[in-house]
């Protein structure tokens, strides 16, 4: 075997971001952005409970912010961008770390949930899209006329097709899913490990995800159980 | 006991391999899974085949150099166990096992079950000095180290390169080998000074082998011999994070690996 040796890129940024352990640092914090707004928004949702007056005016409230609406959607958009650049990325390396596969290899130690990351994030992906044209831009309406400003209106009347409900309940259920992974997940990606308290947060993390899963299909449930009208 | 091996068999790397099945009739209960294919070896041998090659030293569990997949799990059923210490009782009279050769880019197969794992030795040698003063033995406690910092040292450090980790997870990252290597020295105030240009050279040389990337899953942790924890590897993420803020005074250089023998798979 020959051996030449290689000058990296000197630039410590390029250093970072062409390094796996680089990428996955950046899908950790883009990945703490986007639970954070998962939180923010299900608290948001909720207030649909108090009526059609006080999540319309939420609504306004949310509009009227302006430019810091604004700046918090191209947070959140390149977030979500370079979320899956990385992902995308490192996929691809892993795939190209096992050219040849094996013909058995059985799973041993690791959970459901972050065997299926893969799956779970492209649908939650698509479901958010669904729901960006469904109920922000009002693009697809399955039930009455969307009218805009009516918050309480456009989720009721979408929640009262069944296949919305179903599409929302299932989409949650796989964000649970990702997120029962991905928040203890992004705390090794950035070296935050200790022997006691990994286990808390790995059960934290379950419970996170469970109250997110409760909190955002406790709507469309409501709404086909006739609970909200 | 009666056993029925199923076995990767490859003459070389650029051959076409394929598993072939050796019904075993006397197999005694209280052999290693390598002792088993001794003697499988030897019945081969006796009517002129080519005998199953295998990597092998210590045969106590300590040296690294045996390991394969036995149905599908690295190192076989047993938990923190080489395949050299797992004895045959543990499987079932009439069983079928399954024998497979670690499959990995960065591990290029040389034949049967024996692949290539120099690319740990270059990321080990990416790792560098650490400084440590010569002349006599230094005064035992000069540097206090708390016996919690001690432990955790330790539990990195026992590390034996097997490469069960590597094959277990389903991205072929060297996460946990490279985690453990960084870490036995990074929590001991001895190997603090060179922590930051040791993790960042660490780092990009697993890079360079073309491992794949930790997805925290924890495969690895579950098959390694030595049960080593996933804490490692979260002690190499922050190293890397920490040094990858400094400035650094010297340019990284990493080793380019060119096999010989490397399949040609793409």
């Amino acid at each position: 075997m020959s051996t030449t040796a290689v000058n990296l890129r000197q630039s410590r940024a390029a250093a970072f971001w062409y390094s796996n352990t680089g990428k996955k640092i950046v899908m950790a914090v883009t990945g703490a952005i986007l639970f954070i707004f998962v939180i923010g928004h299900m608290l948001g949702n909720l207030q649909i409970f108090q009526g059609p007056e006080r999540i319309n005016s939420y609504g306004r409230f949310l509009h009227n912010l302006g430019e810091i609406l604004w700046a918090e959607r191209i947070v959140l958009l390149s977030a979500v961008v370079l979320h899956i650049i990385a992902t995308v990325q490192l996929a691809l390396r892993n795939k190209a770390a096992r050219p040849i596969g094996y013909s058995r290899r059985d799973a041993i130690n690791s959970s459901y949930a972050s065997r299926t990351m893969y799956w779970s994030g492209p649908i939650v992906l698509a479901f958010v899209i669904f729901h960006l044209l469904h109920l922000t831009a009002g693009m697809i309406v399955p039930g009455a006329a969307f009218i805009e400003g009516d918050v309480y209106h456009n989720v009721v009347s979408g929640f009262q097709v069944w296949w919305v409900s179903a599409w929302y309940i299932l989409a949650v259920c796989l964000l649970g899913l990702h997120l029962r992974h991905g928040i203890w997940s992004m705390f090794q990606s950035v070296g935050v490990n200790h022997p006691r308290y990994m286990p808390l947060l790995k059960q934290a993390a379950m419970w996170i995800a469970a109250v997110i899963v409760l909190g955002y299909i406790s709507i469309p449930i409501s709404v086909l159980l006739g609970l909200v009208k | 006991m009666k056993l029925t091996l199923k076995v990767w068999r490859q003459k070389s790397p650029g051959e076409k391999g394929a598993f072939v099945t050796y019904p075993m009739d006397n197999v005694n209960p209280d052999m290693s899974m390598l002792e088993c294919l001794d003697v499988l070896n030897e019945s081969l041998s006796a009517r002129g085949e080519e005998p199953v090659a295998f990597e092998h030293d210590c045969r106590e569990g300590i040296c690294g150099s045996c390991g394969f997949m036995i149905n599908g799990v690295a190192h076989g059923p047993e938990r923190a166990t080489t395949v050299c210490q797992l004895t045959m009782r543990h499987f079932k009279d009439g069983e079928e096992l399954l024998i497979e050769p670690w499959r990995a880019y960065s591990f290029p197969l040389i034949k049967d079950l024996v692949v290539d794992r120099r690319a740990f030795d270059r990321i080990i040698a990416a790792g560098g000095y650490v400084s440590v003063s010569t002349g006599n033995a230094p005064e035992a406690n000069g540097i206090p180290v708390g016996k919690e910092v001690a432990d955790r040292a330790m539990d990195a450090a026992a590390c034996i390169g097997c490469g069960a980790c590597v094959a277990a997870c389903p991205n072929a990252a060297a996460a946990l080998f490279t985690g453990a290597k960084v870490a036995h020295l990074s929590v001991l105030p001895q190997g603090k000074v060179e922590a930051n240009r040791r993790a960042l050279a660490m780092v990009a040389q697993m890079n360079e082998e073309g491992f794949g990337n930790c997805t925290n899953i924890g495969e690895c942790t579950g098959v390694c011999p030595k049960s080593i924890p996933l804490e490692v590897i979260a002690r190499m993420n922050r190293d890397f994070l920490r040094a990858s803020f400094k400035r650094r005074e010297e340019p990284l250089a990493t080793i380019t690996p060119v096999y010989d023998w490397k399949e040609k798979t793409e």
